[in-house]
């Protein structure tokens, strides 16, 4: 087979850091980033915030969720720079005074976790489904949280603590 | 990922000059489908320009009765707005059968035409791709090809259009404005997209100082008799094998008006004029849907692995016929297929 990719490219020399606020769990928090540092690896390199997990880094596994103003989005595939003064949750946003996220509650309810390693992903895009409003039935759970992969396979059990944090909320 | 440089455009003349003053540059928006080719080294661009804060969200009506979608319109926005629900829910069914909700709501209106195919190969640097690394060869045509294309391939690619959204703003005639350093034209859907002839690296006709402005749908929504049915490995958050929009409109039990676009079969939504035509002024009848399906499929070509798409293809467009003359779309939730 031919060898693909034969002409070298050249280097472009790293472009100077960016200033950017990212206001993360309610706390300004300004940073100097790459163009290409994703919000994720912003939140877990530069702020310590190493409850948003790096999974397949590719948008396919939804361990990297997190709510971006509100939505839940894939911080693997988000550039940092481009969410500049955005409001960001993650993780360890969603308790309150010691209090526990009534999805947190929830998932130790129902066992709703084995590793736990996409648990935080999980957590994270089921406070955006549900502020989203759009699932009323089981198999709408299903669906609208399918970009959340559980290799574990706590499936049924992370559908009934979501179901019983929308009857509470 | 590669080195580059980042500048946010500060409204839709600034984003097309600074497009034009560098042709290593690409613009970014929701970065779903970019990002993660910039991550597999396929895309190398030498700066992106961040188009995501401009003033292009709106889904407004046109003085023609249609609906006007700002190219940054996020797909999930897009799914949900009352105009789509209540106009054009085809489009909205669409777009549900496809990624994630993470994904939806990042992915803008614009970026979804511009998405690249999935081929593996396309993906994998270490092989030969003519869409990649044109004149390089095709590594799917002799390779695995299980998702590829049986309809429109050439001997240079044989890759298909990711995109379910696409299948629906195919079937409803939609229109894709743009703006380029010659001021603004309009593309229509079956010219925006092309077959991969021996210039598969050309997925489109947008130029590439050119920027997506707006998704024009014309008054004719099909709110009644459509469904889009999509057949894939998994149940969910998956690529379509083949998916199929259809849409109807009915006199009694004839056909005034017929649309089938075709997803996960071609280069590009793949429609059939003869075939709609067949269809018009007949009985809405499973005969009728069958020989519509032979019609459509009629050059289609199988290759190693995915011969098996030309019958999933006719029996998902008579299916999908079916559940459109019924006025009973498929769920893009509970997903037993009726």
């Amino acid at each position: 087979m031919a060898r693909a990719r034969t002409v070298a490219r050249p280097t472009i020399p790293a472009p100077e850091k960016t200033s950017i606020v990212l206001v993360v769990n309610g706390a300004e928090r300004p940073l100097k980033v790459a163009p290409w540092t994703t919000l994720l690896d912003a939140l877990r390199d530069y702020l310590d915030l190493t409850g948003t997990k790096k999974g397949c880094d590719h948008g396919q596994c939804g361990a990297c969720t997190v709510l971006v103003d509100g939505r839940r989005i894939n911080s693997c595939l988000t550039l940092a720079v481009t969410k500049d003064g955005a409001h960001v949750t993650t993780i360890e946003g969603l308790a309150k005074d010691g209090t526990l996220h009534p999805l947190q509650q929830a998932f130790i309810d129902h066992d709703a976790f084995q590793c736990g390693y996409c648990t935080p992903g999980q957590i994270c895009s089921a406070v955006g489904l549900i502020a989203e409003g759009k699932a009323k039935t089981v198999d709408e759970i299903r669906e609208l949280m399918s970009g959340n992969i559980c290799r574990c396979g706590a499936y049924p059990n992370i559908v009934a603590a979501i179901e019983q944090a929308m009857g509470q909320s | 990922m590669i080195n580059f440089e980042y500048a946010r455009a500060s409204d839709v003349a600034d984003a097309v000059r600074q497009i034009a003053g560098d042709p290593g540059a690409k613009f970014i928006a929701g970065g779903t489908n970019l990002i993660d080719l910039m991550k597999e080294d396929v895309e190398r661009p030498s700066r992106l320009i961040d188009i995501s804060r401009l003033p292009l969200n709106k889904v407004e009506e046109t003085a023609d009765g249609g609906v006007r979608i700002g190219a940054l319109v996020p797909n999930s926005d897009l799914a949900y707005h009352p105009l789509i629900e209540q106009r054009y829910p085809m489009l909205g069914s669409a777009i549900l059968a496809g990624a994630s909700q993470q994904l939806r709501n990042m992915a803008s209106t614009g970026g979804n035409l511009l998405q690249r195919t999935r081929c593996y190969y396309f993906y994998d640097t270490a092989t030969p791709c003519n869409k990649r690394e044109p004149g390089s060869g095709c590594s799917a045509i002799n390779g695995l090809n299980r998702m590829h294309a049986i309809l429109g391939t050439s001997e240079a690619c044989i890759a298909t259009h990711p995109s379910d959204m696409c299948v629906a703003l195919a079937a409803l005639d939609a229109k894709v404005q743009v703006i380029g350093p010659a001021g603004e034209r309009t593309i229509s859907f079956a010219d925006f997209h092309r077959l991969p002839w021996d210039t598969p690296q050309r997925d489109t006709n947008l130029e590439p100082n050119e920027l997506i402005t707006a998704v024009e749908l014309p008054a004719q929504g099909f709110r009644t008799n459509y469904t889009y049915l999509k057949i894939r490995d998994r149940l969910s958050y998956a690529f379509a094998l083949v998916s199929v929009a259809a849409a109807l409109e009915l006199e009694g039990a004839r056909i005034k008006e017929a649309r089938v676009a075709l997803g996960g079969v071609a280069h590009k939504p793949w429609r059939d004029a003869l075939a709609e035509g067949a269809l018009r002024g007949q009985e809405a009848n499973p005969a009728n849907f069958r020989r519509a399906a032979h019609m459509l499929l009629r050059d289609a070509k199988g290759f190693a692995h995915n011969t098996f798409k030309i019958d999933l293809a006719r029996r998902a467009i008579v299916r999908a016929l079916t559940q459109a003359a019924r006025g009973t779309p498929q769920s893009q939730s509970n997903k037993k297929i009726r």
